[in-house]
């Protein structure tokens, strides 16, 4: 089995996670509770990535995180090295491939929240801060915790924005799904096996817990 | 003056409907104000609209003579700068956290402990609210808000929310932590009972407007219009006209009936104003001290539980509200001929020259 592929891929499911619920969560805070006519528009670019072919995906963020791009040239000014076929690269389409991952659980966990507890809060002299923190987040914890594991297992799975962006290149974007391509590639069926074996069971694994959490939490998609 | 709460807004509601407001409340000289009407008159919006929490469309509120509210200025200061608690219906506590972190929410770690102890919860401190009874989950939310320490507390039915025992209980418990808490109160309620026990001042609200505001004896003694009055629970609502008056009493005259009553100087057209509770029914003329007698026919019985609401026609439409007993020993029937009798101190007469009530 490859596992540096393996570790790889459980590197890149960690970093994705991470950020997103770090970044995701005040984007999930936005369309949850803000009054704008026009968050519909946000909430189907969030979407977006479910829907597009991963190869579509792949090839816009190939483009905009080439060296011909502002965000390229920035990084290359900044890092010195370039994003493309790197393992920065796929972090980059790791993170918007999952965005709806994160942020469709955590909205509707925080959607859910009973408005009362918030107002309660805001009556009592909070800033929003507080009732985030104290209020907000620990009764979306179910939600919260949908939104990793569906992110980290998604991220696991992903095969063709990983192709586009990073190539296949070992130790450095080969990831696990690319992996099993690879062997089966090379007629190598009894690798394939195994790993595609462990995939299965690990995605398995994290639907069993994905809906427990949904159980406690409120269902695994309810409407934002 | 300082300590008033001066309200001016109108905001008008998703269902088409307006609510007007236009009060000054001196709370420094009524500790709790009830703010009454009957369900729908708008009484939660305005408590709403002076926390904070929904914003007029305009006008200005003001308290103890900082402006919260100004459109002309376009100045609104958020829920958290008004420092005004504000008590649920179903009391919005915090589910996961205990009954101290609850109250220390908006007050001081550690500061808790008078609190709970004035509210009677020091035992309870390490529940949750879902482990307290429903009188103590109202306590609960008292206790929160006033150890936020406002400078005025908005209550929206604060009992609605428990049965019918523990709600007559509690009534008067809740008036003394009012008034222990030493905070002006604005409590919201559309029951009678609960509105002349827990309050100092009584503000009225019917369709939307605050219809009249004043202590709470004189505004069910006197109310200021015909809708007040209805709103108030008094049923019988009558346009009468003055005929004459000797010995301190009127002589009015109703449709084709004639009723007395105690006269303060009232003249010409006026409304005779008496509660349902205030009419007995009997099969004879009964001689008693009731100055009023009125023959008349049972038009209508509705029984709600042990009272009934008997409606005649005496010549003019009249509800009386008896028990249920009364109604089987009397054996009321539709079309029956029977006596209503009211006392005359009774009756309260509106409008009129040299009324000033209006």
């Amino acid at each position: 089995m490859d596992w540096q592929a393996i570790f790889l891929s459980l590197r890149l499911a960690t970093l994705t996670t991470g950020l997103l619920l770090v970044a995701g969560a005040p984007l999930a805070y936005w369309l949850a509770f803000s009054p704008r006519r026009w968050k519909f528009a946000v909430e189907a670019v969030v979407a977006l990535p479910l829907v597009l072919p991963p190869t579509v995906l792949g090839f816009y963020v190939l483009v905009a995180i080439g060296p011909h791009s502002p965000i390229g040239a920035l990084y290359q000014k900044l890092s010195g090295g370039t994003l493309p076929f790197s393992f920065g690269g796929l972090l980059v389409g790791s993170l918007l491939y999952s965005l709806p991952f994160t942020v469709q659980p955590v909205a509707a966990a925080f959607a859910g929240v009973d408005r009362r507890l918030i107002e309660a809060g805001r009556c009592l002299g909070a800033s929003p801060w507080k009732i985030f923190i104290r209020v907000v987040a620990p009764l979306s914890r179910g939600g919260i915790a949908t939104g990793a594991i569906l992110t980290f297992a998604h991220t696991v799975g992903e095969f063709g924005v990983v192709l586009m962006v990073g190539g296949n290149i070992a130790g450095s974007t080969r990831t696990v799904s690319i992996s099993i391509y690879d062997q089966v590639e090379a007629l190598d069926y009894a690798a394939a096996w195994h790993t595609s074996l462990l995939l299965a069971g690990f995605s398995f694994v994290v639907l069993v817990l994905a809906y427990s959490m949904g159980r406690r939490g409120g269902s695994l998609w309810p409407a934002i | 003056m300082a300590g008033d709460l001066i309200c001016r807004c109108r905001k008008r509601l998703a269902q088409g409907f307006t609510v007007e407001a236009d009060f000054t409340i001196p709370l420094d000289r009524a500790p709790v104000t009830v703010l009454f009407g009957p369900s729908g008159a708008g009484k939660t919006t305005l408590l709403r609209l002076l926390a904070g929490l929904e914003k007029p469309d305009a006008g200005t509120i003001a308290f103890r003579g900082r402006t919260w509210f100004d459109s002309s200025t376009g100045v609104s200061l958020p829920p958290a700068r008004r420092r005004a608690g504000f008590v649920f219906q179903d009391y919005a506590l915090f589910p996961h956290l205990t009954v101290t972190q609850n109250v220390e929410f908006g007050a001081p770690r550690n500061s808790s402990a008078a609190v709970l102890r004035q509210f009677g919860l020091a035992e309870l401190a390490n529940r949750l609210p879902r482990q307290l009874s429903g009188g103590e989950q109202q306590r609960l939310a008292l206790a929160r808000a006033v150890a936020a320490a406002p400078e005025l507390l908005l209550l929206d039915e604060p009992l609605s929310a428990l049965d019918l025992n523990s709600r007559v209980k509690l009534r008067h418990e809740l008036r003394r932590m009012l008034l222990a808490a030493a905070v002006p109160s604005l409590v919201v309620t559309h029951d009678r009972a609960e509105a002349m026990v827990l309050g100092d001042f009584l503000a009225v609200m019917v369709e939307g407007r605050l219809r009249q505001l004043g202590p709470v004896e004189e505004v069910f003694r006197r109310p200021a219009d015909p809708e007040t009055a209805v709103a108030l629970g008094i049923e019988n609502v009558l346009p009468a006209e003055v005929e004459s008056r000797a010995n301190g009493l009127i002589q009015l005259r109703a449709g084709h009936a004639r009723l007395e009553c105690v006269d303060r100087g009232e003249t010409g057209a006026v409304l005779a104003l008496f509660r349902a509770e205030d009419v007995t029914l009997s099969r004879n003329l009964a001689p008693g001290s009731a100055r009023n007698h009125l023959p008349g026919r049972v038009t209508g019985v509705a029984r709600e539980g042990p009272v009934a609401r008997v409606e005649l026609d005496c010549g003019l439409p009249l509800v009386a509200l008896v028990t249920a007993q009364s109604v089987a020993d009397l054996d009321l029937r539709l079309g029956q001929t029977i006596y209503a009798s009211v006392k005359a101190t009774a009756i309260h007469l509106l409008g009129g020259a040299g009324c000033q009530a209006c």
